[in-house]
């Protein structure tokens, strides 16, 4: 699926009205695994390009981008859950989403592997396994649901920053 | 009248608040026993437009309670009454009433009316004291409506109407002001028609007519004033009350019209008292008073868009540079027409450099219609210190320098809190009771000095006072206790005097309602940092203290110079730039193992390399194959080490901390010409983080001794 297509698939979805208790989740790849972000937050998808580096940042802060005029700092996802780093290649997208850091919001941009599609969720579908808890990304996993016979980890990423 | 008045409020408001201002400062200049005139008369001037004002819009609470203050103002400018202190005193808090009962208004919330009417007492009791001067030739009439009770033997109004003789050029239609009197009550009106000339001779459009109105109603005076709001400068216009028991008196003589005052109010005090006990009644409500304002706490009013006056001359300038500017782009536009050819191109160029021009020179208008003289900050402070002096009983006199010094609005809302503080601050801590400083020989007047000026790209405020100075040793205790400092910790005297920066530190012994509760200077300094700006502190034992804030002139655009270190690019503010060069090697020596140091002529400069602070992959380290840009900082000079330079530019600065944190070295960011972000410099930031710390400028100092021996 290329970006322009991903980007008006987002705004429709985003239009749409769901008539049930599910929620909208954009599902995208990493190191194999599925994950899924609440689609209201995102913003639009967009193919990586070189940012700006930031002195003395954290190495999962890849820099900040000109997004129309706003200064926007993008993260490597799987440097921030510890996850091997990959080269970036033309398929590796930047999604923009808006998150909750200290209380503002802030817009930031997060490099991921791919994007792959959209899914309803009920929220009764949700599940959070006890072994969850000890790990160190607990904070930024709202749960696991099943879509399709495959686990989709589905994320929140306020104070990611 | 169906005019929507409410879309004159805010206009109403900002010239009443400016009224304000200046009468506070014409009191200020005031001295008791002195009459300056054209003071007075500008005082009087002030308060009688609020007062015209608020009776337009009919907030009749601040007309009544301005109309007190002008009949004192008025018997002091006659020369009726000789000015005293107290005069001053009440005047001053009036107008502090006054400001409150706006501000309230403005709000959209009914005003304190408690504070107003105890002030008023006082007025009253100053007015029903005896004038010291005779009371002859002082028959001014007066058409301002003297305040009656309604006491309920009245019976109606007789009104003697004259409009002027244009009344009808003006679009008044005196019918109608007939019609709603009339709908006040039965109305008998009879018409003077003495005015009337010959037919032939009478110009039509004029007025010559003159009506007396009786009015049987039992309507307030102000419902007839009302009336007639619209048409008071242009026509004369007497009421009279009517009543069974007693004729009212002719407002026009003087005299008379304090009797009424005596009337209306609760005379006792005045009558019972002579003049010795009135003063010391005023004094007791002067106590009151203050207790009560002191125990409501103030409402902070949340901060609105405001508007800002601007000289004609600053937008003439604008609009003619918008002038050139589509000049420009007709020219640029034309050139586009038609076939290009190698001819064109240089007209393009020559072009395009006009409208690089025309763009800067808008730019740079555009930024000054923003700045304002720091004076309007500055004139807060006379009265401030009036205030405090008092208060703290210490004589102490305030000197005002470079009030002309420009600076954003924006700015100067924001630092005139902080700025306050740290007069409170110098007033109640810094300087010493009257015999403390007779002890310490100096003059028992102590002395505040507010100076601003401008430096490089920064507006420097110093708030200096000739105190005692900060006492280090109780500063150190005090933290030991506190636990910002371990015993065991050398520090310098500077270091320790910043500590009164740190969160939850307070000197004071005892804390006075002023200041002391140590909240305030870790707020100061935060407020001052929120502005990009700094605060810094010397003080000499003995001798007083400096505070100096440093702020930056505006928050928009500057000018940059875009440096390369790696493949990095960075700007650096070109105020921070004293010189760019490439660098000499055997002018360098190197101290201490880390830090290299370059001599340039007189000066011993530390080599700050860009690339090492933040982390970078340069591509050279040896200090010779790149270029060294000499900045100031602090007023010591710092060499940057960069791989290059590259073009000059201006940059509209972006917020990294919108959307990201505050970065150490960086103080924003742009957008480049290629849509590139670019990071530009905070040059205190940087050397701060090179770790160029006192020690090392000791270790500088050392070096220059030794190579001037």
């Amino acid at each position: 699926m290329n970006i322009e297509s991903l980007n008006a698939q987002l705004l429709e979805n985003q239009e749409l009205t769901p008539d049930t208790d599910a929620d909208q989740y954009l599902s995208f790849e990493m190191a194999g695994e599925e994950y899924g972000i609440d689609i209201l937050t995102v913003q639009e998808i967009r193919g990586w390009e070189q940012t700006t580096s930031i002195p003395n940042s954290p190495d999962y802060i890849k820099g900040v981008m000109n997004l129309r005029g706003t200064i926007v700092p993008v993260l490597d996802l799987r440097s921030k859950f510890g996850l091997p780093s990959v080269a970036y290649t033309p398929v590796t997208v930047v999604i923009i989403l808006t998150i909750e850091q200290d209380n503002t919001n802030k817009t930031i941009g997060i490099v991921v592997d791919a994007v792959s599609d959209v899914y309803a969720i009920d929220n009764i579908q949700l599940k959070v396994p006890p072994s969850l808890e000890q790990n160190k990304n607990r904070q930024y996993i709202k749960g696991l649901a099943q879509v399709d016979e495959s686990t989709l980890i589905l994320l929140n990423l306020n104070q990611v920053l | 009248m169906s005019i929507d008045l409410s879309q004159f409020f805010e206009v109403f408001y900002e010239e009443s608040f400016e009224g304000l201002d200046v009468m506070e400062a014409g009191l200020l200049e005031l001295q008791p026993g002195e009459c300056e005139t054209e003071t007075i008369n500008t005082i009087f001037r002030a308060a009688h437009s609020i007062k015209g004002g608020s009776g337009t819009f009919g907030f009749t609470s601040v007309t009544e309670f301005t109309h007190v203050v002008e009949t004192l103002l008025d018997q002091i400018r006659d020369g009726r009454r000789a000015l005293t202190q107290t005069h001053i005193d009440l005047l001053l808090q009036s107008v502090d009433c006054l400001r409150d009962m706006l501000q309230a208004l403005k709000a959209g919330e009914e005003p304190d009316s408690e504070q107003a009417s105890l002030l008023k007492l006082q007025f009253d009791t100053i007015l029903a004291g005896s004038l010291n001067l005779p009371k002859n030739g002082a028959t001014e009439p007066t058409n301002e409506p003297t305040e009656e009770t309604e006491t309920g033997s009245v019976t109606g109004w007789l009104i003697n109407f004259i409009p002027g003789k244009d009344i009808l050029k003006t679009g008044n239609e005196p019918l109608y002001l007939i019609q709603e009197l009339a709908a006040l009550g039965e109305l008998s009106v009879d018409i003077d028609l003495s005015a009337v000339g010959n037919l032939t001779e009478i110009e039509p459009e004029d007025c010559y007519f003159k009506w007396q109105f009786s009015l049987k109603s039992d309507c307030k005076r102000e419902a007839i004033t009302e009336i007639f709001e619209w048409i008071e400068d242009e026509c004369e216009i007497d009421i009279t009350q009517l009543s069974l028991n007693r004729n009212l008196p002719q407002p026009d003589l003087l005299a008379e019209s304090e009797q009424t005052e005596l009337i209306n109010h609760p005379a006792d005090i005045s009558d019972k008292l002579s003049p010795a006990e009135v003063s010391t009644v005023s004094d007791n409500l002067t106590e009151t008073d203050k207790a009560s304002t002191s125990v409501k706490p103030k409402v902070t009013k949340p901060t609105e868009s405001g508007s800002i006056r601007v000289g004609i001359e600053k937008v003439d300038s604008l609009i003619n540079m918008v002038g050139e500017l589509v000049i420009t782009q007709a020219m640029l536009t034309q050139l586009s027409e038609g076939e290009f050819d190698d001819a064109k191109l240089a007209s393009l160029k020559a072009g395009l450099a006009q409208l690089a021009h025309n763009t800067r020179d808008l730019q740079e208008s555009v930024m000054r219609i923003r700045m304002l003289p720091i004076s309007s900050v500055f004139s807060r402070f006379p009265r401030l210190v009036r205030d405090t002096s008092k208060k703290l009983n210490k004589q102490i006199e305030l000197k005002l320098l470079g009030e002309h010094t420009e600076l954003d609005k924006t700015l100067m809302e924001k630092i005139s809190d902080p700025m306050v503080h740290l007069v409170r601050n110098a007033m109640d801590h810094g300087l010493e009771p009257a015999d403390e400083r007779i002890a310490a020989g100096k003059n028992e007047t102590g002395k505040i000095t507010l100076n601003a000026y401008h430096q490089g790209g920064n507006i420097v405020i110093e708030i200096i006072d000739d105190g005692r100075g900060l006492n280090t040793q109780k500063i150190r205790q005090k933290a030991i206790i506190n636990g910002l400092i371990n015993e065991s910790d050398e520090l310098t005297d500077e270091q320790l005097n910043m500590l009164i920066f740190e969160p939850g530190f307070s000197t004071a012994d005892a804390v006075s309602d002023l200041s002391g509760r140590g909240v305030g200077m870790d707020v100061v300094r935060r407020n001052i940092q929120a502005l990009n700006g700094t605060v810094e502190l010397a003080s000499t034992p003995g001798e007083g203290s400096i505070f100096t804030i440093r702020l930056p002139l505006t928050l928009a655009i500057l000018d940059g110079q875009l440096a390369r270190v790696g493949e990095h690019i960075y700007i650096i503010p070109l105020v921070n730039i004293i010189e760019s060069l490439q660098i000499n090697a055997q002018h360098i020596s190197n101290l201490g193992g880390e830090l290299d140091i370059l001599r340039l002529r007189e000066d011993y400069i530390p080599i700050v390399r860009l690339y090492d602070v933040f982390s970078h992959q340069p591509s050279t380290q040896n200090l010779t194959d790149g270029l060294l840009v000499v900045v100031e900082n602090e007023n010591e000079k710092v060499g940057i080490f960069v791989d290059e330079l590259l073009s000059q530019q201006q940059v509209v600065i972006k917020s990294l901390e919108a959307n990201y944190f505050k970065v150490d070295g960086i103080s924003g960011a742009t957008i480049l010409g290629d849509g590139t972000v670019s990071l530009i410099l905070d040059i205190a930031g940087v050397v701060k983080l090179s770790g160029l710390s006192a020690r090392h400028h000791a270790m500088l100092a050392t070096q220059a001794e030794l190579a001037q021996a």
